[in-house]
């Protein structure tokens, strides 16, 4: 097991070395220069606000302070808001879309589970096809598209909802449930095939044999085996909320982290699009990385498999 | 007088795929009676496996269509709702079946899975109660350490220990019957001996019946006492072991048995087989199944299903060959 | 009461076969006619299949159909809603939102089917190359393919747009940086399976060299899978593609792909929703039916559901 998670481990950071390496040369690959979009500025001042930001030295030492800012935490200031460093701005707004993002998912698993379990369990009936029209919906439109569906609908026409901003509960849901869509029908979808394959199990045959009641066949037998392949779908998911968020959050004005990363981008403010990117690639591959942890943990099979492939 | 446990008369089973109806088992009758060892041997597809499912509805509830009695202490089972079943199986009525690999709950303690069965019939009982009875048949079923054992998990036994696991989970609750559906096919074959003599062990000390489902010849020859040979969904032959050895009537079971390789052939003389195959029973069928492959088969045999004739004591043959008709002449 | 030496005497062979013929087993059928059949018998693949002809065929043909082109303005008639003038009204500047949705659907079906092509070619040979040669080589394939996989697709995407620029090249470009990972992994996958087989251990014991063996055996035999995640991965390039549009990373004006329009149509949703209506709409029914189809070729072209 610990071969296993040493792998998962180093994987993790070749990654993020190779986000952060990726993320910095691309953006110094910029033509132009960060500071000359707006207005025209005077030659020593510019030369000055090279010199402050560390802009005059060659590109391996700032690569090298970048790393190393990195590795200590600090990603730099911003070059757009004066006085402003990327850690602040996603200090400020990460718990915003973390808090968004945790609704997403709780919504998303437990009605995806629930939708996928009704739809397994009356196989080719209609509540099978029922849920699976809808599952197939929320995939195919696309988050940002409900999204303004909703608000079109919800607040706008018929007032039943706020129409943006954020701060009381009812502000939450419109965004939540757009951003919960998605994964909700893919997990409707991945419980539906697993469960449909794990009653077709031979033990599940061997249960009902020794008398046990339709329940306890599903609790206790068929629901485990079934859940965990979506386990290992909670790291995509974790990715598909966290992009998700860009547009909602652009959509219902949340001052999310979201947000700020939209903004950096149609401002092209580099650190904090360099910043965001690397703190939200490390998010992500945690959640991929805890994800594989728990299911080593879950799964009696693993342990036994990785010691016969010898990994 | 040896008691009846079970009287199936008249069961049929169909299974309905994409708008055709396959129709498995065909209007058989047979009985189980206390303390004996029954088995139902055929080629894939005779409708053996669907027969044993039938006794205690394992067939796929809503693509199978099931009619006839199957008469236990009185009842019918084939009344009953699925509540009622779920009392049956495993307390009166146990099964094992083919493959322990996958027929052992990769994810749950073997333990726990034999508890399981205990504790869904007596619901009052202790969890060490329940324990203890589990440890217990781990034991009789030939299991040594069965402390630890009852701690492991499937993939950690081999293959003879995870059916002889599966034997304690259907004999926990000390059914009556017990429904063996190809229980050594997929072991290799000194395990399959070893096996054979636990149930037969078994058997002698709980008097427990078994119905036992298999292809393989020699099986029957080892364990049964009596056997039927079904083809196509039907009843071929049934009888004792060692009459239907010694003078097999039906045409069928005499090539089955022509056809089991002997160590003093020659390696020259090509192997036995029956030529053709058997008919794709979603159509309907006029006349006796293996017909079309037999080699005594006349006018009559094309057109009408031939009843069992009781040859000899206690020996039925499906076959219009024995019709007393014949012996007229 | 037939007689009975009539009835008791022998069959011969003819007389069996003709009774007995219609009970014989039905003929195999080749693997791709009853994956076809399956495919037809599915009802919401078919209208995924039909939906996405009729899309195709108005992104040739639409632009035609109306008198404006997709750049002219009218700006004394902005904003205004579907009309038996404009169809599906105008935008802010005035322009036919008919004719610009198809122009959008030309950019959007392009962007996407092309970036899948890509990733299709690469993928397979990837994943080819991997799955034939084994040993360390594949080893370590799969692992740069690990890295690069764990890494966030759009995040990449996004900050590759923000270099290049925007453009249907580049877009096209970055979606293929990343996309073919997954067509990689399902191509090595079912390799590996079909190597196992006989008939391809028996190819290579006749002398096929590797390539006339991937060529002629195991690629045809992985289409099933290829067709499959092919028609599933276009519509996450629309999609990837709509959503870089809406944050503003799209084609340039004049030129629109239902992303862009859909960007531009969000501040005036409240007012003039029809700018936002009909290229989401048409997003969504793009997806959507590529995801039943691909669902239906997936049902159509697996083994365990053969009767």
């Amino acid at each position: 097991m610990t071969q296993y998670l040493a792998k998962k481990a180093a994987i993790l950071i070749g990654s993020l070395f190779l986000v952060t390496t990726l993320t910095f040369f691309l953006m110094h690959s910029i033509p132009g220069d960060p500071f000359v979009q707006d207005k025209a500025i005077p030659e020593e001042i510019l030369k000055a606000l090279h010199k402050h930001y560390g802009l005059d030295q060659p590109l391996y030492i700032q690569y090298g302070k970048y790393l190393d800012g990195v590795l200590h935490f600090e990603l730099g200031p911003s070059f757009k808001y004066e006085g402003r460093t990327v850690n602040e701005i996603i200090a400020d707004g990460f718990p915003v879309s973390f808090y968004l993002g945790m609704e997403a998912l709780i919504i998303a698993v437990f009605g995806g589970i629930v939708l996928g379990s009704i739809a397994a369990l009356n196989h080719m009936r209609w509540q099978d096809h029922m849920t699976m029209i809808i599952a197939v919906i929320g995939i195919s439109v696309p988050s940002f598209i409900l999204a303004t569906f909703l608000q079109y609908l919800l607040a706008m026409k018929l007032d039943l909802l706020p129409v943006a901003r954020w701060g009381t509960f009812s502000q939450t849901i419109m965004p939540a449930i757009s951003l919960a869509a998605l994964p909700m029908a893919f997990i409707a979808r991945l419980t539906r095939a697993n469960m449909v394959e794990v009653m077709q199990q031979d033990y599940i045959q061997t249960a009902k044999s020794k008398g046990l009641n339709s329940f306890q066949i599903v609790v206790r037998h068929a629901i485990r085996n079934a859940l965990m392949p979506v386990v290992t779908y909670l790291g995509p998911l974790t990715a598909a909320v966290m992009t998700g968020s860009f547009a909602i959050e652009k959509i219902f004005g949340i001052p999310g982290l979201g947000q700020w990363f939209v903004t950096s981008i149609t401002n092209r403010d580099y650190t904090v699009i360099m910043g965001t990117t690397i703190f939200y690639s490390a998010i992500l591959m945690l959640c991929v990385f805890i994800v594989d942890l728990l299911y080593c943990l879950i799964d009696p099979r693993i342990q036994l498999k990785q010691e016969i492939d010898g990994r | 007088m040896t008691k009846k446990l079970l009287d199936v008369r008249g069961l049929n089973v169909k299974f309905l795929t994409q708008g055709k109806s396959l129709h498995a088992v065909r209007g058989i009758d047979f009985s189980i009676f206390e303390g004996e060892t029954l088995g139902i041997v055929g080629e894939s597809g005779c409708g053996k496996s669907a027969t044993a499912k039938a006794l205690v509805q394992l067939n796929p509830r809503y693509s199978s269509e099931l009619s006839g009695e199957i008469l236990y202490q009185g009842n019918n089972l084939l009344t009953y709702s699925e509540k009622k079943m779920q009392l049956i199986r495993g307390k009166e009525i146990g099964m094992i079946f083919q493959d322990p690999m996958t027929s052992l709950n990769p994810t749950i303690k073997i333990g726990h899975q034999i508890m399981e069965g205990y504790l869904r019939h007596y619901p009052n009982a202790s969890r060490k109660v329940a324990r203890q009875i589990a440890l217990e048949t781990l034991e009789k079923v030939g299991i040594s350490h069965p402390e630890e054992r009852f701690e492991s998990y499937p993939h950690t036994f081999s293959g003879g220990m995870r059916q002889r696991a599966m034997i304690a989970l259907a004999l926990a609750c000390k059914p009556h019957i017990l429904l063996a559906d190809e229980p050594t096919t997929a072991l290799d074959v000194t395990i399959q001996a070893q096996i054979l003599d636990l149930l037969k062990q078994i058997q002698k000390e709980t008097k427990t019946s078994i119905l036992l489902i298999t292809h393989d010849l020699s099986v029957v020859a080892k364990m049964c006492d009596r056997v039927i040979i079904m083809y196509a969904g039907k009843i071929a032959e049934q009888g004792n072991v060692d009459d239907i050895f010694e003078a097999p009537q039906h045409p069928y079971t005499q090539r089955l048995l022509l056809s089991i390789p002997r160590l003093n052939q020659s390696k020259n003389e090509p192997l036995f087989t029956i030529e053709g195959t058997p008919p794709n029973l979603s159509y309907p069928l006029a006349g006796c199944a293996f017909c079309a492959r037999c080699h005594h088969a006349m006018r009559i045999c094309a057109n009408h299903q031939p009843p069992l004739f009781e040859t000899r004591p206690n020996h039925f043959t499906a076959c219009f060959n024995h019709d007393p008709r014949l012996k007229n002449d | 009461m037939e007689d009975k030496t009539y009835l008791f005497s022998p069959l011969s062979q003819a007389e069996k076969e003709a009774a007995f013929e219609h009970t014989a087993y039905a003929p195999q059928v080749s693997y791709w006619k009853d994956a076809w059949v399956r495919l037809k018998q599915n009802k919401p693949a078919l209208f995924g299949l039909t939906t996405l002809i009729l899309l195709i065929f108005m992104a040739i043909i639409g632009p035609f159909l109306s008198q404006y082109t997709y750049y002219e303005t009218h700006l004394s008639l902005k904003n205004d809603p579907p009309s038996s003038a404009f169809w599906f009204g105008t935008d802010e500047l005035g322009r036919d939102l008919f004719t610009r949705c198809w122009w959008g659907a030309r950019i959007s079906l392009f962007v996407g089917i092309s970036a899948s092509l890509i990733d299709l070619v690469i993928g397979v040979f990837f994943g080819a190359v991997a799955g034939l040669l084994g040993g360390k080589i594949e080893e370590w394939m799969m692992r740069f393919a690990d890295v690069l996989y764990a890494i966030p697709y759009l995040l990449v995407v996004i900050l590759l747009m923000v270099v290049i620029g925007s453009g249907i090249l580049t877009i096209i470009l970055a979606l293929t940086i990343t996309g073919w990972i997954n067509m990689a992994r399902i191509v090595r996958s079912q390799i590996l399976q079909i190597k196992q087989q006989d008939y391809v251990r028996a190819a290579f014991a006749l002398g096929a060299s590797r390539r006339r063996v991937l060529l002629q055996h195991l690629i045809p035999n992985a289409m099933g899978p290829i067709i499959v995640t092919l028609t599933l991965t276009i519509p996450s390039a629309i999609f990837a593609e709509a959503f870089l549009s809406f944050l503003g990373l799209g084609v340039q004006a004049p030129i629109a792909s239902w992303g862009t329009m859909a960007n531009d149509g969000l501040p005036a949703l409240r007012y003039y929703p029809w700018r936002l209506f009909f290229p989401a709409t048409f997003i969504s029914l793009t997806m959507l039916s590529f995801n039943l189809l691909g669902d239906g070729l997936r049902d159509a072209f697996d083994p365990r559901l053969k009767k």
